[in-house]
């Protein structure tokens, strides 16, 4: 099988995510985060932010729904079924607060394979509501036997 | 914090730890929670999302530098499969810092084999 690199370079209309409390305290729970300002908004107030604070690998709920449509993009062609997660970064600036509106949009960088392996990595960056980036991520997925 | 500095983060993933990060992170991938069907495309039984590992990397991280604000970057690589019911260990070392910026590279062990390596991360420290 060859893999169809034609995706490589597009990017994706951007989908906006909504942040909400308790999607936070949801995640961090999920995640054993136990610092108060993901789960009490008292005290993320008193330690001076408006709202609960997203905890910074939260960025993988608000690209999700991005991601995804690259990811499963009939184009892009990625088998699910023999698919690993090779390796992630994620790059932050300004931390997400609760009741945040985060738009990110995907971009396709490389389809390419090597070693009879499938390298897919993708780019997200998501932007909140005064256009500050919050996260820029690089996934990178690995389907085995491509050839 | 100083070069040399280590850090160091343990948990012991539950049985029920990869239903809530489904949940929680929207990874629905029955590899994770359904037991035939990992065994079906080849794997021991159900394993760990990457990402709830990582986070475990990032925890270890925003826990020693008091805060996510902390945080700037992480990249890890993911090795081998994490398994339920197996304490894993985040350890890190601090490589270099300028007084405002520490590097920290660190691994995640579990029965002693690593299931990420090469982590590296950027920390404020300032």
């Amino acid at each position: 099988m060859s893999l169809s690199t034609e995706a490589v370079g597009r990017t994706f209309p951007a989908v906006s995510y909504q942040v909400g409390r308790e999607k936070i305290r949801e995640y961090a729970n999920a995640v054993g985060e136990t610092n108060p300002i993901h789960h009490d908004v008292e005290a993320a107030r008193a330690a001076g932010y408006p709202d609960l604070v997203a905890p910074p690998m939260f960025a993988v709920v608000y690209a999700a729904p991005s991601v995804a449509q690259a990811l499963m993009h009939p184009d892009v062609g990625l088998d699910f079924s023999m698919m690993v997660h090779g390796s992630q970064e994620f790059r932050w600036g300004p931390v997400v607060i609760a009741g945040e509106e985060i738009s990110t949009t995907t971009t396709v960088k490389e389809i390419a394979e090597r070693g009879g392996m499938g390298f897919y990595v993708f780019e997200s960056v998501s932007e909140n509501e005064r256009a500050e980036v919050v996260c820029t991520a690089i996934w990178t997925n690995i389907v085995r036997g491509t050839s | 914090m100083n070069k040399g500095d280590k850090i160091e983060l343990k948990v012991t993933p539950d049985p029920y730890v990869t239903v809530r990060y489904a949940g929680a992170s929207g990874d629905f991938n029955p590899i994770h929670f359904d037991d035939d069907f990992a065994k079906a495309v080849g794997l021991p039984g159900r394993i760990l999302h990457g990402l709830w590992t990582m986070a475990q990397v990032a925890r270890a991280h925003t826990d020693a530098a008091g805060g996510p604000e902390a945080l700037k970057r992480l990249s890890v690589q993911f090795r081998g499969m994490g398994l339920i019911g197996e304490e894993i260990t985040v350890s890190g070392t601090v490589l270099e810092t300028d007084g405002e910026v520490a590097l920290v590279r660190s691994q995640v062990a579990q029965a002693g084999r690593r299931i990420i390596r090469n982590a590296e991360a950027e920390l404020e420290i300032a």
